[in-house]
């Protein structure tokens, strides 16, 4: 299929961007995205261009690397899925296709399409961890978790971080990250010890990086590529709630 | 105040949630009190009704809470709206798309619709109720200021009916997404509650809407 790509490019975070149009020529059904903007890149590279940068690492679906927000909708027009999962089947030939950066006050543009995206890991490094001092393995099933705990905990686990759910919201909020975060440690028992410094911490940095409020609107959990419920929000207002009431320290 | 405006954006959603919460308790009772009017042609009912609650001490201390509600739900909306905005300070060449939650994206909009709605309502009714003067009518049961009069006079006005009922559509909407919303905000969500909820919120906010539309529409087309 022949296609037009109008595609955002911008130099450098210091300079202004704009949108540029190219065509792209004998695109298979079953190509990737991404593998499809890697044949517009070999044809720019071949007339001396700059090629288009963006984001991508496994191409798998797992890493979180790959963004890109095609036509209105992060990672694409497929549900559930990142854009490197996401195949040419889903486009039409002589289809015009948009492609732009997430776009967040805490996700500034690097180039061309890759935002970076270490507000995310700061976000991390308040307090999504577990803090483990020393000791050696605990023998298996040592600590009992109800399995419906261990469910919900892995579906929160499954987040990979891509920022979709913030690219997806209209407060650019990173509330369905940061909840997703939360809830897989506060569901076990080993993320209770430190669950009401973690959730507090977290919320702090996240308020403190710019990203918006949620509303509920839960574009987030539609555009999530491992859909991740919303249901996590709701847990991490709980968490937040009783931590400000209960715990005896403030962060 | 200082310290109000940097609460946790989770803080500011959970007192906006129950501020608005509360302003539905207040929506009821006007509602209750509105309908009398249309079942009662001396307007006894809603002139003794209205006087209950302009001179009951209780309800008078209440009216400064409600006030303090109405005060608080706005004030944080619009601070948590002014966030939202500058959050994304480069905007989407196309349109986000999303299915869920159609409401929800106008909060804002409907919301300062209604808060305008207000402020004309209030110069309407309450202040003429409260310093106007309003002509007397003699009952059994005693002698009440005829409120029920200067509503069906000012229902007769027909632009004001089609501002009022599009005011109270908007409303409507408003409710639909935030009275669900709210218990999200509050941190319930479950897989047996939520969707009861859900449908309980959707159910008040027309049975809301409709009772208080009703009300000009009748008394303009009769």
């Amino acid at each position: 299929m022949d296609l037009t790509l109008k595609i955002w490019r911008q130099a450098s975070s210091k300079v202004k961007g704009q949108f540029v149009n190219y065509q792209v020529q004998n695109i298979s059904a079953e190509a990737s995205f991404l593998e499809m903007l890697d044949i517009l890149n070999e044809s720019l590279v071949a007339k001396g261009e700059e090629p288009v940068a963006f984001d991508h690492d496994c191409r798998e679906g797992i890493c979180g690397a790959c963004s890109l927000y095609i036509n209105g909708r992060p990672h694409g027009p497929d549900r559930g899925i990142t854009t490197c999962q996401m195949h040419m089947r889903n486009f039409k030939h002589g289809e015009t296709i948009i492609i732009e950066p997430w776009r967040a006050k805490p996700f500034p543009v690097i180039k061309d399409l890759m935002v970076d995206r270490s507000s995310f890991d700061e976000i991390i490094q308040a307090g999504g961890f577990v803090s483990v001092r020393t000791g050696g393995i605990p023998d298996a099933n040592s600590i009992p978790i109800p399995r419906r705990n261990a469910e919900l905990a892995m579906d929160a686990a499954a987040c990979i971080g891509c920022g979709a759910c913030v690219a997806a919201c209209k407060n650019a909020s990173a509330m369905l990250f940061v909840s997703a975060k939360v809830s897989q440690f506060a569901l076990l028992p080993q993320g209770r010890i430190e669950a009401q410094e973690r959730v507090q911490r977290m919320v702090a940095k996240m308020d403190e990086l710019g990203f918006g409020n949620c509303t509920n609107t839960y574009a987030c959990e539609a555009e999530c590529p491992k859909e991740i419920s919303v249901s996590n929000i709701a847990r991490m207002n709980r968490e937040f709630l009783s931590a400000k009431l209960i715990s005896h320290k403030e962060f | 105040m200082g310290k109000s405006l940097t609460y946790s954006s989770i803080t500011k959603k959970i007192i906006m949630s129950l501020a608005g919460l509360f302003l539905i308790s207040f929506l009821l009772v006007h509602l209750g009190i509105n309908l009398l009017i249309l079942f009662d042609n001396t307007y006894e009912s809603f002139n003794t009704a209205a006087h209950f609650m302009a001179t009951n001490p209780l309800i008078q201390t209440f009216q400064w809470v409600l006030f303090i509600g109405f005060i608080i739900h706005i004030i944080y909306g619009i601070i948590v709206q002014l966030q939202n905005w500058s959050a994304r300070p480069v905007r989407y060449m196309k349109k986000g798309y999303s299915e869920l939650s159609f409401f929800s994206k106008f909060m804002i909009h409907t919301g300062v619709v209604v808060f305008i709605f207000l402020i004309i309502h209030f110069a309407n009714f309450f202040i003429v109720a409260k310093f106007g003067h309003v002509d007397e009518v003699t009952y059994k049961s005693g002698t009440y200021e005829n409120l029920g009069a200067v509503v069906v006079e000012t229902f007769k006005i027909g632009w004001y009916v089609a501002f009022y009922v599009v005011a109270l559509l908007l409303l409507g909407f408003h409710l639909e997404h935030g009275i669900q919303s709210a218990f999200q905000s509050l941190g319930i969500n479950h897989w047996r509650y939520t969707p009861v909820i859900k449908r309980i919120g959707t159910l008040l906010s027309i049975l809301i809407t409709l009772g208080f539309i009703a009300i000009p529409l009748v008394i303009y087309f009769s």
